[in-house]
C-alpha cells in the first residue's frame, strides 16, 4: 500500500484502529463514522488530529458541524465503478468548504486518478501495483481539458471564452 | 452547426490518446477483459456475438456532409461497407477490430466527432428533435442547449460511474419528436409569460423491463439554471440511486420508490445550493453557442412551388414521396425531407458507404450541407427548397433511398436482436424484414396511414416496443422464439406505454397477427383520417384481442 498526496508518495502518519480496538494514546487517528459519532465528546480532548472514514453509501448527515475539527475524511471505493465517493468528495469541498485531506481508499486505479483529483480528493491510498508504478513514473495518460467546473478550482486555469472550461496541470 | 475550436479539438485528441493507452494495455494483457470492459464501454466499444462494435456519437443527430463522408470511409475501410443508424441518433459499426479503434477515433476527431460516452453508466449522447432549427412548430432551437449539455456532461468527474446509464433528450416544440418522456431527463424548451426562455423538466422516464413515463418535476426552469439543475438531479441520483440490482438502478426506479414529490424536493434542495454559482449560464454565452446554430441564409421564396406542384401532378411515385417524406419548414418555400432507411427487406437503419456518400452529396447541393439522424432510424435533409424536392427525389432514388414510407407501416424501428446482440432472446431484424415484405404494396401502406411498429429482441427494449403503436417484443421459451404484441404505445407528448394484448405468437405467426391487427383497424376506423393510434384510443384493446384470439378459441 502506498499513499500518494499532492503529487508524490509520502509516508502515512494516520492510523485506522478497528471499531473495537482501543485508541492509541497519541498520533492521528481516523475512525468510522459510527464510532466517531459515538465517541465524539471524548475525542474533543485529543490534541492529535482526528479523521473519519466513510464508505460509499454513507452520507454526511450528522457530521457537518464537526468538519472544521476534522483533519481527514477518507472515502472508500468498494469498487471503482461505484461513483458515490465522487459526490461525497464534492459536497465536502464545495458545499462545506472542508479544507482537510480528502483521501480515496479502496479500489483506486490509474484510469480514475484524474477524475478523483477533480472531484476534490487530494490523497489516494493505492494498492494496485500497476497504478503505483504509473504514478511513480508519472505515466498516467489523462484528459486535461475539461468542460465543467468541479472541485479543483484552485489548481485549474480557466481559458476563455466559456466560463465552464477548465484546464488542469499535467499529473506530477 | 457547432464547430470545434482549439479547446474542443484538444479535448477529443486527449481522449483518443487516453483510450489508445487503455487499448494498448488490454492488447498487451496488462488489463483483463473484465478490467477493460468498463473502460471500453466509456468509449462506445461493445463486445457482441461476432465482433467488437463501435458506437459513434452524433450529438443531437446533426451531421455535415464532410462528417457523413468520413463515416462512409470508416464503413469501407474498417467494417463491411455499411453502418447502422440507431434510435439514439448514433451510428454503429458492427464488425470492428479492437486494435483499429484508436485509429478510427483519430479519424473521427479530424472531423470533430468522437465515441465518448456512447455507452457505460454515464451521461449518454444527448438527443434532440431531428427537425430542430427547421420545424415550423418550434419555440426555439433545442440544439444549443443540447450542445451545452453535451459539453457539461463530457467526462464529468462526478458522474462517470452512475448507478446506470443516463439519457437526456431536448425538444424545442410542443409536439414531441424526441420522445423526451421516455428519457432519464427530458427537457422541453418553452417560454414563460414574460417571454423568457426556459424548460419544462421531466425526470424518470425509461423503457427496458420496467417502462415508465417521465414525471414533470418543474414546469419552468429558467435558461440560466439548466446546468445547475441537471447537476442537482444527477447528484441526487448518483448518491441515492440503487446499486444493489442493475435492473432497479435507473433513475426511474428511484423516482418511483422515493415518490415523485419527495424526489422533486430532494432535487430542489440540492439545486438551491448550486444555483447562482459556477454553473449559471450567462446569457451571452448561450447566445455565443446559439450563433453556431443560426439558420442558414434562406432565400425569400414564394410559399408554393410550381416545379413541385407539376412533379406531384405528373409523377405518381413522386406524389407519394412528397405526401409522406416532405414536411413543413419554418422558412417559406422550403421543406424538410425524410430519407428513409427502411426499404423493403433490409435491416432498419442500415446504410451502405455508397448511400452515405450519396446523401452527403445531396445535402451539400440541396440542404445547406446539413443532415440529421432521426431516432426513428432515418436520415433527414432539413433545409430543401421546394423547387429542388423533385431533383432530390431523383438523386435519392438513384441511391435506393427514396422509399416513400416515412411514418407508415414499413417505417419500422427494430433493434439488432439475435443477429448481433449477445443479450437477445429472439431475432428482430428478420421480423422487420418480413413485415416490410408483407406490406410492400405502397397503395396499401398509404391507405393504412400513420403507424409506428417497433420491435425489440429482448426485454431491454432498445427497439422502443413499449411506445410503438404496435410493439413487438421477441422472447424465448424452451428454445423457441415467440413474440408478444403490445398496442397503443406512443412516445410523443401524450406518452403512453403500450398494453399487452394476450399470449405471444410464434415466429411463423407473428406477421399474420400484425396483419390481423391492421385489418381490424381498417375495419373499425371512422374515416381514413382517424389513424391507428386515434382509433385504438377510441375503442381500446377489446376488438383487437377478439380478432387475434377468437379463432384460436
Ligand atoms: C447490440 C448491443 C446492445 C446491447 C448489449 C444493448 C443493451 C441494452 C440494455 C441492457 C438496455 C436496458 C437498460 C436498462 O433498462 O437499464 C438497453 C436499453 C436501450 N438501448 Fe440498447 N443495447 C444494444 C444495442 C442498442 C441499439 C442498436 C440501440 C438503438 C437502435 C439501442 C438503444 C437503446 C435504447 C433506446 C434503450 C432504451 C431504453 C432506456 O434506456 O430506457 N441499444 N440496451
Ligand atoms: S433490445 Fe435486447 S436484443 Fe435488442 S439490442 Fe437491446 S439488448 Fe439486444
Amino acid at each position: 500500500m502506498a499513499l500518494y498526496r499532492n503529487g508524490t508518495f509520502v509516508t502515512d502518519a494516520w492510523s485506522f484502529p478497528p471499531d473495537n480496538a482501543p485508541l492509541p494514546a497519541a498520533g492521528a487517528v481516523a475512525l468510522t463514522k459510527a464510532r466517531f459519532l459515538a465517541e465524539r465528546d471524548a475525542l474533543r480532548d485529543r490534541t492529535a488530529p482526528v479523521g473519519v472514514v466513510l464508505v460509499a453509501g454513507d452520507t454526511l448527515d450528522g457530521l457537518v458541524d464537526d468538519l472544521p475539527n476534522l483533519a481527514l475524511v477518507a472515502i472508500r471505493f468498494p469498487k471503482y465503478s461505484d461513483g458515490r465517493p465522487y459526490s461525497l468528495a464534492r459536497l465536502l469541498r464545495d458545499r462545506h468548504g472542508f479544507a482537510g485531506e480528502v483521501r480515496a481508499t479502496g479500489d483506486v486505479l490509474r484510469d480514475q486518478v484524474a477524475l478523483m483529483l477533480r472531484a476534490g480528493f487530494d490523497a489516494l491510498e493505492v494498492t494496485h501495483p500497476g497504478t503505483i508504478a504509473a504514478l511513480r513514473q508519472n505515466n498516467i495518460v489523462a484528459v486535461r481539458h475539461h468542460y465543467q467546473p468541479a472541485s479543483a478550482e484552485a489548481s485549474e486555469t480557466r481559458p476563455g471564452p466559456r466560463p465552464w472550461r477548465r484546464v488542469s496541470a499535467a499529473l506530477s | 452547426m457547432y464547430r470545434y475550436d482549439e479547446f474542443d479539438q484538444t479535448f477529443v485528441q486527449e481522449r483518443v490518446a487516453e483510450f489508445r493507452d487503455q487499448v494498448a494495455r488490454r492488447l498487451s494483457g496488462e488489463l483483463t477483459e473484465d478490467q477493460f470492459k468498463p473502460l471500453r464501454l466509456m468509449n462506445g466499444v461493445y463486445l457482441q456475438l461476432h465482433a467488437y462494435m463501435l458506437r459513434i456519437a452524433i450529438p443531437y443527430g446533426t451531421l455535415s456532409s464532410r462528417q457523413l463522408r468520413l463515416l462512409a470511409s470508416i464503413a469501407r475501410d474498417h467494417d463491411k461497407g455499411y453502418g447502422h443508424f440507431t434510435t439514439r441518433q448514433n451510428l454503429q459499426f458492427n464488425w470492428i477490430a479492437l486494435r483499429e479503434v484508436p485509429d478510427i477515433l483519430d479519424k473521427l476527431a479530424s472531423v470533430e466527432m468522437h465515441a465518448i460516452q456512447t455507452s457505460g453508466n454515464c451521461i449518454r449522447n444527448v438527443t434532440a428533435d431531428h427537425f430542430a432549427g427547421a420545424a415550423a412548430d418550434e419555440v426555439a432551437d433545442p440544439r444549443p442547449y443540447a450542445e451545452i449539455l453535451r459539453q457539461w456532461s463530457s467526462l464529468h468527474p462526478e458522474f462517470t460511474f452512475l448507478p446506470r446509464k443516463f439519457k437526456l433528450a431536448v425538444t424545442g416544440a410542443a409536439h414531441d419528436r424526441a420522445a423526451i418522456q421516455t428519457h432519464d431527463i427530458g427537457l422541453q424548451v418553452k417560454r414563460d409569460e414574460t417571454g423568457a426562455l426556459g424548460f419544462a423538466v421531466f425526470v424518470g422516464g425509461g423503457q427496458g423491463r420496467t417502462p415508465m413515463v417521465a414525471k414533470q418535476i418543474r414546469d419552468f426552469l429558467p435558461e440560466e439554471d439548466l446546468l445547475a439543475y441537471c447537476e442537482a438531479v444527477l447528484r441526487v441520483y448518483n448518491l441515492e440511486g440503487r446499486r444493489d440490482n442493475k435492473y432497479k438502478a435507473r433513475i426511474k426506479i428511484l423516482v418511483h420508490e422515493t415518490g415523485e414529490q419527495a424526489f422533486a424536493q430532494a432535487v430542489e434542495a440540492e439545486f438551491a445550493a448550486l444555483k447562482g454559482k459556477t454553473l449559471t449560464l450567462p446569457a451571452d454565452e448561450v447566445d455565443r453557442i446559439g450563433a453556431y446554430f443560426a439558420s442558414p441564409a434562406f432565400a425569400s421564396l414564394p410559399g408554393r412551388s410550381d416545379v413541385l406542384d407539376r412533379a406531384v401532378a405528373n409523377d405518381p411515385d413522386f406524389a407519394r414521396f412528397a405526401s409522406r417524406n416532405l414536411h413543413p419548414h419554418k422558412a417559406t418555400g422550403y421543406g424538410i425531407v425524410t430519407v428513409s432507411l427502411k426499404p423493403v427487406g433490409t435491416p432498419p437503419g442500415d446504410a451502405t458507404a455508397a448511400q452515405m456518400d450519396a446523401v452527403a452529396d445531396i445535402a451539400a447541393h440541396y440542404s445547406f450541407d446539413e443532415i440529421r439522424v432521426s431516432h426513428e432510424q432515418n436520415l433527414v435533409l432539413p433545409h430543401v427548397r421546394l423547387d429542388d424536392v423533385p431533383a432530390v427525389f431523383a438523386a435519392l432514388r438513384n441511391a435506393g433511398l427514396a422509399t416513400p414510407n416515412a411514418g407508415l407501416v414499413t417505417d419500422i424501428i427494430s433493434c439488432p436482436g439475435l443477429d448481433y446482440c449477445a443479450l437477445a432472446t429472439a431475432r428482430s431484424i428478420p421480423i422487420a424484414e418480413r413485415l416490410t415484405e408483407r406490406f410492400a404494396d405502397l397503395d396499401r401502406q398509404h391507405d393504412i396511414g400513420d403507424l409506428k411498429i417497433k420491435i425489440s429482441g429482448c426485454i431491454n427494449a432498445c427497439g422502443h416496443h413499449h411506445v410503438g403503436h404496435i410493439g413487438i417484443l421477441g422472447l424465448e421459451r424452451r428454445g423457441e422464439e415467440f413474440y408478444q404484441i403490445t398496442l397503443g404505445g406512443s412516445g410523443d407528448e401524450i406518452c403512453t406505454i403500450g398494453e399487452i394484448v394476450g399470449r405471444g405468437f410464434s415466429s411463423g405467426e407473428i406477421v399474420d397477427a400484425v396483419e390481423t391487427v391492421i385489418d381490424t383497424y381498417l375495419g373499425l376506423r371512422t374515416s381514413p383520417q382517424e389513424n391507428f393510434l386515434a382509433a385504438y384510443r377510441r375503442v381500446g384493446e377489446a376488438p383487437f384481442r377478439e380478432a387475434l384470439y377468437a379463432a384460436a378459441g
